[in-house]
């Protein structure tokens, strides 16, 4: 027997799956490059948002068109990968259609059948994606951040799609005994009939080449994840699991400041005595964050789960009245820098070296972070539980609360309610005058 | 002066009472000369309910919400403090406000510094009163008027409450139209987040006068508000559209207060 062959599908299988776990690897070092955060809260509303959200893409569907094509997409992918299981121990064991010599006729067939359904439903949806990215072209997807990359990287992946459901359907179109069984073969007969009188001989080439091609393919396709938006179709689900569980509008309170104020605030402590030990350590070197270190790893899960849909930046108010703030570019430019400073540290043997650049300004420009009004749609509209405006505030922080650089007229407000505890020029004493007005 | 009745948390202590429910004002409903009427207007209404309210008066102060979107958490917990440290010895237990921003901060950032209370946006306080037959609501001159709606991002997405307004609208048997984006979809008047203090960034358009546009597509007599700060750029919106005339921008305390000639 010739077992060159499995020897080969082997190493193809480990090559594929040992440098897609590196880059996972790679993947969570980065994420721990962020700040701890505390997401033990909630765990059952954690859960059920994942069922929810992720599982059950409830959020896609709030838009009908593109999320009944989603669902098409993701329901196809998911299941069309249990044919991926038969494929692999066939590769490995010189099998042919293993799982039709272990189950009945009707069943194999019955399970094949959908996955050619699905196959061509998917297919169609894929070309559906295609025109409205690139002949609708659909707003959201030619806004400005939508650079060369992320447009390529868009299409590259529906493109993928379609010659990955094409050799599917060649390859069982192709496999001479599978159409003999004539069962299952709802689409590909179909196709059959397209190459004519092709000997088996031939037949037997076009079946294993597309065998081959298809097997690859789901494996540059595994590793191309993670230079791509999606990587969402593995991360979305522990995102939507830590994504926020609180009302929208309830921000942190940072905790370092908590315990400065209420030091200041209580009349028994002198603020002039000596620190305990270790209190320094309680203080955050920094508050805010003006660098992608300075975010908690949720931000930065966020960061790598972004989809790039938009759908965030086209509810967005800033956005729709020609601002240059987009949420969306804030959770790319996020990645981009988190990917940045991973590579510097790859780079210089696992140590970051100061690159002279960091996520506010080379990234992120204060124009962009002050055009926020805190409303919330962006969180709200993101399928993926991703809070773009948590980053927003964190940076705004920072500006505040380290480089007092808040626009001008912040800082006439803020003296305001420091001095008269409201943010205009008005006496505290007079608060009770509308009574008798 | 109009004869309201506004005691304080100081005289009803002095008397030793404890009222059913503090009125947190804020500073626009202090201050601000349209939002002042709004105040005026929930007042009325309490006191026609013969709801036992007190203000904190003198003693109250800025919840913060502005410095903390401002990005100064410093500040922001410095004014929380001293609310609650007020609050506390008063042993506040149950707050209405007229201001989304005072509720989503009080109701949301409060417990974590100590301040936990019952926090409920007058709208949602009105309903109760209703819903408890202690008030109720005539359609008065707004009977058979187009009312449209206003989310405030602070009540509505950012609180989930979306009915408790339209419920007080529909019983002044209005004709309540929605706009097409509202409640979990409205969009932002463009005052959140401290943009209320400056001016807005460089773009192609105010967000009010956006949301003014949606707004009038639906043809309304009223722009209902539930937030000082949104009846404010919601005003100044159909002000720049000249339409002052055809279309008032009115709370939803107003419309129950004047619905029945408080
Ligand atoms: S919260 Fe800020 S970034 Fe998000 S939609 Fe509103 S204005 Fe835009
Ligand atoms: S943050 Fe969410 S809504 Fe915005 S582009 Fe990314 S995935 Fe889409």
């Amino acid at each position: 027997m010739n077992y060159i062959p499995n020897i080969l599908f082997a190493i193809a299988l480990i090559s594929g799956i040992g440098y897609f776990a590196t880059n996972v690897k790679k993947l969570i070092r980065n994420l721990k490059l962020g700040r701890d955060v505390d997401v033990s809260d909630n765990k059952s509303q954690r859960w059920r948002n994942m069922a929810m959200i992720a599982l059950g893409q409830s959020k896609m569907v709030k838009r009908p068109i593109a999320g009944f094509l989603h669902v098409i997409v993701y329901v196809g992918f998911v299941i069309i990968n249990i044919e991926v299981l038969e494929i692999i121990l066939d590769g490995l064991f010189g099998t042919h259609r293993l799982f039709s010599t272990v189950l009945p006729a009707s069943v194999y067939g019955f399970l094949i059948g959908s996955f050619e359904i699905l196959a061509a439903l998917v297919f169609v949806s894929v070309i559906i994606f295609w025109m409205r990215r690139n002949i609708i072209k659909i707003k959201r997807f030619w806004s400005k951040e939508m650079t060369s990359w992320p447009k390529n990287d868009a299409n590259f992946i529906l493109y993928f799609e379609m010659v990955l459901m094409t050799l599917f359907l060649v390859m069982n179109a192709t496999d001479v005994h599978f159409q003999a069984m004539d069962t299952g073969n709802i689409i590909s007969q179909h196709i059959t009939s397209w190459f004519g009188n092709t000997s088996s001989e031939t037949f037997h080439i076009i079946e294993r080449t597309a065998w081959w091609l298809h097997i690859l393919g789901i494996l540059v396709f595994l590793n191309y994840l993670y230079f791509s938006k999606h990587l969402h179709i593995l991360l979305a689900f522990p995102n939507t699991f830590y994504g926020k569980t609180r009302p929208k509008g309830q921000f942190d309170n940072n905790e370092a400041v908590t315990k400065e104020v209420k030091m200041m605030m209580d009349p028994n402590i002198d603020p002039f005595a000596a620190q305990p030990e270790g209190s320094v350590t309680d203080t955050p070197a920094k508050f805010g964050a003006s660098d992608v270190q300075d975010l908690n790893w949720v931000q930065l899960l966020n960061a790598y789960t972004c989809t790039e849909c938009g759908r965030c930046t086209s509810e967005c108010p800033a956005n729709k009245t020609g601002k240059k703030l987009s949420p969306r570019k804030i959770m790319m430019d996020t990645r981009d820098r988190l990917e940045e400073v991973g590579k510097n540290i790859d780079a210089n043997k696992g140590m970051f070296k100061d690159d002279g650049k960091q996520l506010l300004d080379d990234y992120i420009t204060r124009e962009e972070l002050w055009a926020c009004t805190t409303c919330n749609a962006c969180v709200e509209a993101c399928p993926v539980s991703i809070d773009p405006l948590s980053i927003i505030m964190d940076m705004r922080r920072y500006l505040v609360m380290e480089q007092s650089a808040a626009p001008m007229e912040l800082n006439n407000m803020m003296t305001n309610v420091e001095n008269n505890g409201a943010p205009w020029p008005y006496n505290q004493m007079d608060r009770l005058n509308w009574k008798n007005e | 002066m109009e004869n309201i009745k506004v005691p304080t948390m100081a005289e009803f202590m002095a008397e030793g009472k404890q009222p059913e429910v503090l009125f947190w004002v804020g500073c626009a409903g202090s201050f601000d000369d349209r939002a002042k009427k709004i105040t005026k207007a929930l007042v009325r209404i309490l006191n026609k309910a013969n709801v036992e309210f007190a203000v904190l008066g003198t003693e109250e102060s800025c919840t913060g919400d502005p410095a903390k979107r401002s990005g100064n958490e410093f500040l922001f917990q410095m004014q929380a403090v001293t609310n609650i440290e007020v609050m506390n010895a008063y042993e506040i237990k149950k707050i209405v406000t007229a201001c989304p921003h005072c509720f989503n901060t009080i109701k949301n950032e409060y417990p974590g510094l100590g301040g936990k209370y019952e926090v409920m946006h007058h709208t949602q306080f009105l309903k109760s009163l209703l819903d408890e037959g202690r008030l109720s609501i005539e359609g008065g001159q707004f009977k058979g008027k187009r009312i449209t709606f206003h989310d405030p991002c602070y009540l509505g997405r950012a609180n989930n409450v979306y009915e408790a307004p339209r419920e007080l609208i529909r019983k002044l048997d209005a004709e309540l139209i929605e706009m097409k984006s509202c409640k979990s979809r409205g969009l932002c008047c463009g005052a959140g987040g401290a943009q209320m203090f400056k001016e807005p960034e460089k773009g192609d358009k105010d967000i009010n006068i956006e949301r003014t546009e949606q707004a009038l597509e639906t043809k309304p007599q009223i722009i209902a508000a539930g937030c000082p700060f949104c009846n404010t750029m919601m005003t100044d919106g159909i002000k720049g559209k000249e339409k002052e005339s055809e279309v008032a921008v009115m709370d939803v305390a107003e419309l129950i207060a004047n619905a029945q000639d408080l």
